[in-house]
């Protein structure tokens, strides 16, 4: 988990692999530095590979800024609990987290790269979304 | 069909030990077409909601379907828990405290359309959607608990030659094929163990 104090769009990773999501926000560190909120979450429950409602929930409290949050994420089971815990946030935050459709490494890259500039929450999805596309 | 707080309890007890029981099955058939791991996580969300009674069974049946829902959205760990979770979730919000069997043939009806909408997926594809959609078929037109139950484990047989196109299982192509999908085989042991339960007698 990292955070900064930015108004920029923050930076979800979730991946089944704690190894894995730590990594990429290394990555994202590298390129970005402090600029851009960002918090990653991997594992199930118990700590072996998965991935949970409750700390994905608490990486999009860590990486909350008021432009919003983009969430990046690996396989399928992934992708359910990240929409299922968007939708527990609460309702006044909820229109602004949105999970992409991109790959996780590259995506949390990019995406950080386009908010880092201050860009807005759709600019920064598409981003993530159409350099693979 | 009575839902008072002794029937409510054991109904969670039946869930359970039905899931826990079959843990190392549920296991094994996802070791063949997943990632190995439904057997644990649905044992591991279950024993949460274990966890909570007494205290859950002094819930109305729908507070209590919603609680179970949410334990398992958030103790499940796979995508079976937002799956599974999602349906009890649902299944609590749109039954009333009394309902008559035809009340929850709509309420099942809605939270199967609540799974569906979470896992964008439809029968066919080889997922616990196989179960819920032939079962709901059975269930509103009138069937009893042996019906039901008997339903539910041959929906879940016939998963087995099917190619999977959702899920992790979707990654093997026709490698899927052979193989009976886990998340067909625990909904099907979780409705016979709720219909036996409850009792179901035959009628619409």
């Amino acid at each position: 988990m990292s955070n900064s104090s930015s108004g920029n769009v923050g930076i979800v990773i979730v991946s089944h692999s704690a190894k894995i999501a730590e990594g990429a926000a290394d990555m994202v560190r590298q390129m970005v530095g402090n600029a851009v909120p960002l918090a990653w979450t991997g594992g199930d429950p118990e700590g072996g590979l998965g991935t949970n409602v409750a700390g994905i929930l608490e990486a999009i409290e860590i990486a909350w800024s008021p432009a919003g949050v983009a969430i990046l994420v690996d396989l399928g089971g992934a992708e359910t609990n990240s929409e299922m815990a968007v939708e527990m946030v609460p309702e006044d935050r909820r229109a602004r987290v949105v999970v992409c459709n991109a790959p996780v490494v590259e995506g949390a890259v990019i995406a950080a790269t386009e908010s880092s500039g201050g860009s807005s929450l759709t600019a920064v999805q598409r981003s993530a979304e159409e350099f693979y596309a | 069909m009575s839902l008072n707080r002794t029937v409510r309890e054991k109904l969670v007890r039946a869930l359970a030990v039905a899931v826990i029981e079959h843990a190392d099955e549920l296991t094994s058939l996802d070791q063949a077409i997943g990632d190995g791991d439904h057997g644990l996580n649905m044992k591991r969300g279950f024993e949460a909601v274990l966890a909570t009674l007494p205290a859950l069974a002094d819930k109305s049946m729908p507070d209590m379907l919603k609680a179970i829902g949410m334990t398992l959205v958030m103790k499940v760990g796979g995508a079976s828990g937002p799956l599974v979770g999602t349906f009890f979730m649902e299944l609590g919000k749109a039954l009333p405290e009394e309902p008559a069997r035809a009340d929850l043939v709509a309420a099942t009806d809605k939270a199967i359309g609540a799974v569906k909408a979470r896992g964008r997926s439809e029968a066919g594809q080889k997922t616990l959607l196989d179960v819920l959609v032939p079962v709901q078929a059975i269930f509103a037109a009138g069937g009893d608990a042996t019906a039901i139950a008997t339903g539910a484990a041959e929906a879940a047989e016939r998963t087995t030659p099917m190619l999977a196109t959702r899920g992790r299982a979707s990654f093997l192509g026709e490698r899927s094929i052979g193989h009976m999908d886990p998340g067909s085989r625990s909904a099907s042991l979780l409705i016979g163990a709720a219909v036996a339960t409850l009792e179901f007698e035959a009628g619409s």
